[in-house]
């Protein structure tokens, strides 16, 4: 039995992705360019964060599609590609395991805590 | 009026117009959406540049005119763009092309002309330097992707760059108002820059596994020189595209 089943970001099923090796759809002459999922460095200091995919044929071009589509109004100073299939993501079907426990376990949020007034950014 | 220096700002001002108004073209029509979007950020960019020389060229002219009068009420015999620039789009290959070796071109001249002796021109050509820098590795790594890949994709690189060869040569002959220019060092020597665009050029051709292509390209009985006013067809179709609104609607504002 395979006990690791592979989601795609958008949950996209195997075949649907990445066009190397999906099998050419009717009506369509070329395979689609593999995509790529994007994530900007807004500033120096904070974390990269998912911005959205792309199409493109290599890393560099994925980096360079990146830059023209997602950081034209000065969004970012660093940007990560990752081809989307590398992405393992959680099966929707476990949400009920793997979130909800939580629902009623309002003691693990740090909010129990009376911070000095000359705390800041909390 | 220091008329060489409205000429020589205007011959700025015109390469990059045209190239952008060619590139605008493909919005829309790009063979992905991805490059869709790069082609036309090329496209915005020269168009960015060429206003800068627009307005500058306006101040020049010490009357009232403006960037718009200047870009949408000039006729053809008045645009010193090269030829290079106005030549049709062709397909992708073609576009590729035009762009690699025109930027290229780009980025020497703005190289030397950001520590030219004019200052608005200079500080032009060092504001739009990094945009050029990333235009000539868009380009580059095209003509390396389509050079290098199939043997269609080679063949279409190597038949748009014999294509547009023969307009390469006009880029290094200076016209009058360049030869002046270049004695108060506003213009530049272009010999300064053949030999660094002609190293790089072949030097991506050749990564490419692209034909070397030489010198001796144009039939000097049917040379026509864009940078004087002497244009193709083609710059007749661009204006009366570009220039249409203007025309029939003088003043027209959206």
């Amino acid at each position: 039995m395979n006990l690791i089943k592979k989601y795609y970001y958008g949950d996209l099923p195997d075949e649907h992705n990445s066009g190397t090796n999906a099998p050419p759809i009717a009506g369509v002459e070329e395979p689609a360019w593999p995509l790529w999922e994007i994530f900007i460095r807004s500033k120096q200091g904070l974390d990269h964060k998912h911005v959205g995919s792309l199409h493109a044929t290599d890393a560099t071009m994925a980096i360079e599609n990146a830059r023209d589509v997602y950081t034209r109004r000065q969004e970012g100073v660093s940007i990560w590609v990752v081809e989307s299939k590398y992405i393992h993501a959680s099966n929707p079907d476990d949400a009920e395991s793997f979130y909800e426990p939580a629902n009623d376990k309002v003691y693990r949020h740090p909010t129990f805590y009376d911070l000095p007034d000359e705390l800041k950014h909390m | 009026m220091n008329n060489s220096l409205f000429d020589y700002t205007l011959h700025l001002a015109d390469n990059a117009l045209i190239l952008g108004h060619r590139n605008s073209e493909w919005t829309g029509h790009g063979p992905i959406l991805e490059q869709d979007i790069a082609l036309s950020n090329i496209a915005l960019d020269l168009v960015g540049q060429a206003r800068n020389f627009y307005q500058y060229a306006a101040q020049l002219t010490g009357d009232h005119s403006t960037e718009d009068a200047l870009a949408y009420l000039r006729g053809p015999a008045e645009f010193k763009n090269c030829l290079l620039v106005e030549q049709s789009n062709g397909d992708w290959a073609k576009t590729i092309s035009r762009q690699f070796i025109f930027s290229v071109y780009q980025y020497y001249l703005y190289q030397q002309l950001q520590k030219g002796e004019n200052k608005h021109i200079s500080s032009i050509a060092e504001k739009a330097l990094k945009e050029v820098t990333y235009h000539v590795r868009w380009s580059s790594e095209w003509v390396i992707r389509l050079g290098d890949g199939t043997i269609e994709s080679n063949r279409r690189m190597q038949n748009a760059l014999n294509e547009l060869w023969e307009f390469t040569d006009e880029l290094f002959i200076p016209a009058p108002y360049e030869r002046e220019l270049g004695k108060n060092g506003i213009a530049i020597d272009l010999e300064v820059i053949k030999s660094n665009w002609n190293e790089k050029v072949n030097a991506v051709l050749l990564e490419g596994t692209l034909s070397l292509l030489t010198a001796d390209r144009r039939d000097p009985k049917k040379v026509l020189f864009g940078k004087e006013g002497q244009h193709s067809q083609n710059l007749n179709d661009i204006l009366t595209e570009m220039q249409f609104l203007q025309r029939a609607y003088p003043g027209c504002e959206w």
